[in-house]
């Protein structure tokens, strides 16, 4: 039996529109031979949520530069878990200040990736704790 | 019934995605699931949307799912990118057009990555309608990856096709092409707003008087779709267009063409089996076994040749009870 292909969304919560970020790690998801549901920017929280359910993703990666993680972050973990998917992983990347770090994590976000974490650090993060449904 | 069929019949999004997962995933369990769910589908009407990469069949998949939800009907949709034939990855970005729909409990979108199926489709896609049909979407959408002239399995799949065209991709000799050309239920000249949508008209117009036939056939017609930048005169275009699609549904009902559609599809379900049952496992055990690699050497060496060895596979092979 073959395996599992890990399925990954990655998506930009709010306002924030820069997603040169988001871009480059869904590309690089796709060369480590992952299926990348890309959804663009300005998407909410419950948009986010219902999209990875549609999609059955195993994990959902958010990028956020503007400041909102605390605020938009947790909403999706908690989306996901009134929708009966809180199964599905909750990564986040951006400009996150280390002091957020504590309530993020206790929001149910799996990792947080700061700018100058390897692409190679974040796939390997992927591949070690995420198993395919 | 089995709690896994009663859910997918009540619509539930999360077991439907998870079946079309294990389909894709080549769960041997997906097979015995869609034999219990078979008797539940066929009563959907399926929507090809095909063109070339950029032709813009997301915005189009995207302005047609508001037009048959004014309708109040339900929606499916599936939408296929591309594979990498190298890393086995996939970019599915045709959602980033349809995100408006995400929260609309009366639309399911998935993604499907092709996975090395060159028809325009996914191999995965046949049984993908068949779950969404089970789910009770009255329209189901299927935006196939971006063709060129003869991807064109999305015939087998469809009721109706769209075909999807945008100005300035050559001259009138394209417009006579065997293959994409003579598969369009319904054209649509996209970006109609851009120099050289005239003239494609009036070609498509005189490749269509051609066609064979009487009056009482269908002759597809042309649908112009302005710029989505515009977005009071495209949703006006997009409006149009699927009223024409109505229109070649009650069509293929009234002529009895629905039901030669029909077959098609059922024959196309029953080729996706058999190669799935029969042509994966054979061709999986040949290449685990290493036995493919000896048989290539010998070939390459003129031990033997490609014909004996088919004769021989199949003799060994389709005596067994499968």
């Amino acid at each position: 039996m073959q395996e599992r292909k890990f399925r990954v969304m990655v998506a930009k919560p709010g306002l924030d529109g820069h997603d040169r970020g988001a871009r480059i790690l869904a590309r690089c998801f796709r060369d480590a031979g992952f299926e990348v549901v890309y959804t663009g920017c300005h998407q909410t929280p419950e948009q986010i949520a219902s999209s990875a359910i549609q999609e059955d993703v195993d994990l959902v990666g958010l990028s956020c530069l503007s400041g909102a993680h605390l605020a938009l972050f947790p909403k999706v973990v908690e989306l996901l878990r009134e929708k009966g998917a809180g199964d599905i992983a909750v990564i986040g990347g951006g400009i996150i200040p280390e002091q957020d770090f504590p309530s993020l994590y206790d929001a149910g976000i799996k990792a947080i990736f700061t700018p100058g974490a390897s692409l190679d650090s974040i796939v390997a993060w992927i591949k070690t704790n995420i198993k395919p449904h | 019934m089995d709690s896994t069929i009663k859910k997918i019949c009540e619509g539930d999004v999360r077991t439907a995605s998870r079946l079309i997962r294990d389909i894709e995933d080549k769960r041997p369990e997906a097979r015995a699931t869609m034999k219990k769910l078979y008797p539940h589908t066929g009563k959907s009407f399926i929507v090809g949307v095909t063109g070339a990469p950029g032709a813009g069949k997301s915005t189009l998949t995207d302005a047609l799912i508001s037009a048959f939800r004014k309708l109040n009907k339900t929606v499916g949709v599936l939408a296929i990118d591309p594979t990498s034939p190298f890393t086995g990855g996939a970019i599915l970005g045709d959602r980033i057009r349809m995100s408006r729909h995400a929260e609309d409990d009366g639309v399911f979108i998935r993604s499907l990555a092709t996975r090395g199926a060159l028809g325009g489709l996914s191999y995965a896609a046949g049984n993908a309608i068949l779950v969404m049909e089970a789910m009770g979407k009255d329209m189901i959408l299927v935006e196939t990856v971006g063709i060129g002239q003869q991807e064109i399995d999305i015939i087998n799949h469809a009721h109706s096709v769209v075909v999807v065209l945008v100005p300035g991709m050559g001259d009138e000799i394209q417009t006579m092409k065997a293959g994409l050309m003579e598969i369009a239920d319904v054209f649509v000249i996209n970006k109609a707003d851009r120099s050289g949508a005239g003239q494609l008209q009036t070609e498509l117009t005189s490749m269509l008087n051609l066609l064979p036939g009487t009056a009482n056939d269908w002759k597809p017609p042309i649908v112009m779709v302005g710029s989505a930048f515009d977005p009071a005169s495209f949703a006006e275009d997009t409006t149009a267009l699927a009223r024409k699609i109505e229109e070649h549904h009650g069509y293929l009902q009234e002529s009895g063409k629905l039901a030669e559609r029909m077959s098609r599809k059922a024959m196309a379900e029953i080729k996706d089996a058999l190669s799935s049952h029969l042509m994966e496992p054979l061709m999986h055990s040949l290449t685990a076994s290493g036995e493919l690699k000896k048989l290539s050497e010998k070939t390459k060496n003129r031990i033997s040749d490609p014909y004996t060895i088919v004769e021989e596979i199949a003799q060994r092979f389709f005596k067994k009870d499968h």
